[in-house]
């Protein structure tokens, strides 16, 4: 069979996309088999739970979700934050490198209470 | 010279001796010497009016007696700037607006005719600064005053502790239109550098308007949100946390949370104030001195 140039192109393409497909699944999942899920509520003015014991080098997704107004999640001693979305689930995957007790905290001005929203997450070896 | 008055003049004739003193300069301790050209001005923060609790049981008194303070000074300053959370926040939006109106109501007894207002998150963050502007106007700004270029930043309207790609665009407007030598002041409420960011004491984007400032040799930043005193140095830019006036906070990251210092019967109004700071335009230096609530 012989291809026109344009036919050859399309092919090509098509073929780079499978592969990134292909390569974007594998790269999205393959953290995921040995990766605990914690899901954690946020509402105005806490999280449930509100502390964490994880171990450290051990991979975790973080899900949050909310049903009141947007939040934030910082854990600024890992450099890590995600927006809290109402009505969506919000997915960060985290491997604690180092020991100790780490603060979080809520980062989106959210009411009278926010000064007060934080939790906090333990890293065990 | 006829307006030549040099600091221990100036604390004299204030009429308040004891208060602390800090020369914000790249010469710290030199005093200055004005000349008709220097000025200086004040600096009130976090007021929240409306607070009521433990922290501060003269709640609704503070503020009318930092006022009687300040009209007792008698060299009056050439301008006041409030550096946000004027009013203290809460979810419903017509209680905001009272609260607004009661704060202004209450600061019309200021002596000095320019006030100046800018936000802070209490006052901003739940409506994107709506509230603020209807009784204050523009959330951020520029002004002049004698020879000093003064520019006030928003970073609390957005909730998300941003001052945001568009207000930055306007920064960097405004500073290319000034000399690397200019003096310049920027007032802000929360800390452009990540002072505790696990208490939220930093803005998000604030490295973006440090960088853009860095390239000017003479810039000084007065801030509030952290309820303080407190000095701190990214490069050769200066940035000085002011006190409240409802009640302190802890020293930043000094204890799991960031809740309010207990009053003290015995001390009362301790770690509160408000601050003169003195501008020597031609040298771009600035001495700042810090007063209580009321006269010791």
């Amino acid at each position: 069979m012989k291809l026109s140039q344009r036919g050859l192109r399309i092919a090509v393409a098509a073929a780079v996309l499978a592969l990134g497909s292909v390569v974007s699944y594998v790269a999205a999942h393959a953290a995921a088999p040995d990766a605990k899920v914690i899901k954690i509520g946020a509402k105005r003015f806490d999280y449930t739970p509100g502390h964490l014991t994880l171990k450290k080098g051990e991979p975790v997704i973080l899900e949050f979700s909310t049903r009141d107004v947007l939040m934030g999640f910082n854990l600024p001693d890992f450099k890590l934050r995600a927006d809290i979305v109402p009505d969506k689930v919000t997915r960060v995957r985290f491997v604690p490198d180092k020991t100790g007790t780490f603060t979080f905290l809520c980062d989106i001005f959210c009411g009278t209470g926010h000064e007060q929203m934080q939790g906090s997450i333990t890293v065990v070896d | 010279m006829a307006h030549r008055i040099d600091r221990r003049d100036f604390l004299k004739l204030a009429g308040l001796g004891g208060v602390g003193v800090v020369f914000a300069s790249a010469l710290p301790g030199v005093a200055l010497a004005h000349d008709q050209d220097d000025f200086y001005f004040l600096q009130l923060s976090d007021t929240h009016w409306g607070f009521e609790g433990a922290p501060n049981p003269d709640a609704k008194g503070t503020l009318r007696k930092a006022i009687r303070s300040v009209n007792s000074l008698e060299r009056q300053p050439d301008f006041i700037m409030f550096t946000g959370d004027l009013t203290h926040t809460t979810d419903n939006p017509i209680e905001r607006r009272k609260r607004m109106s009661e704060f202004k109501q209450i600061v019309s007894e200021l002596k000095v005719e320019t006030v100046r207002f800018m936000p802070g998150e209490h006052d901003a963050s739940l409506d994107n600064g709506k509230a603020f502007q209807e009784f204050f106007g523009a959330t951020h700004y520029t002004f002049d005053h004698k020879g000093v270029h003064f520019i006030v930043i928003d970073n609390v309207s957005d909730p998300r502790a941003l001052i945001g790609d568009e207000q930055l665009a306007w920064l960097a407007a405004d500073l290319g239109q000034h000399a690397a030598d200019a003096p310049i002041v920027v007032f802000t409420h929360r800390p452009l550098f990540d002072l505790a960011p696990q208490w939220d004491w930093a803005t998000r984007d604030g490295a973006q308007a440090v960088e853009l400032l860095m390239p000017y040799r003479n810039v000084t930043v007065f801030y509030g949100h952290i309820h303080q005193e407190h000095h701190h140095m990214t490069g050769h830019i200066a940035h000085h946390a002011a006190k409240g006036l409802m009640f302190p906070l802890p020293a930043p990251g000094s204890q799991p949370n960031r809740t309010p210092l207990p009053w003290n019967p015995a001390e009362p109004y301790k770690g509160l104030g408000f601050r003169s700071v003195d501008a020597d335009a031609d040298e771009a230096r600035y001495a700042i001195t810090e007063y209580p609530v009321v006269k010791a």
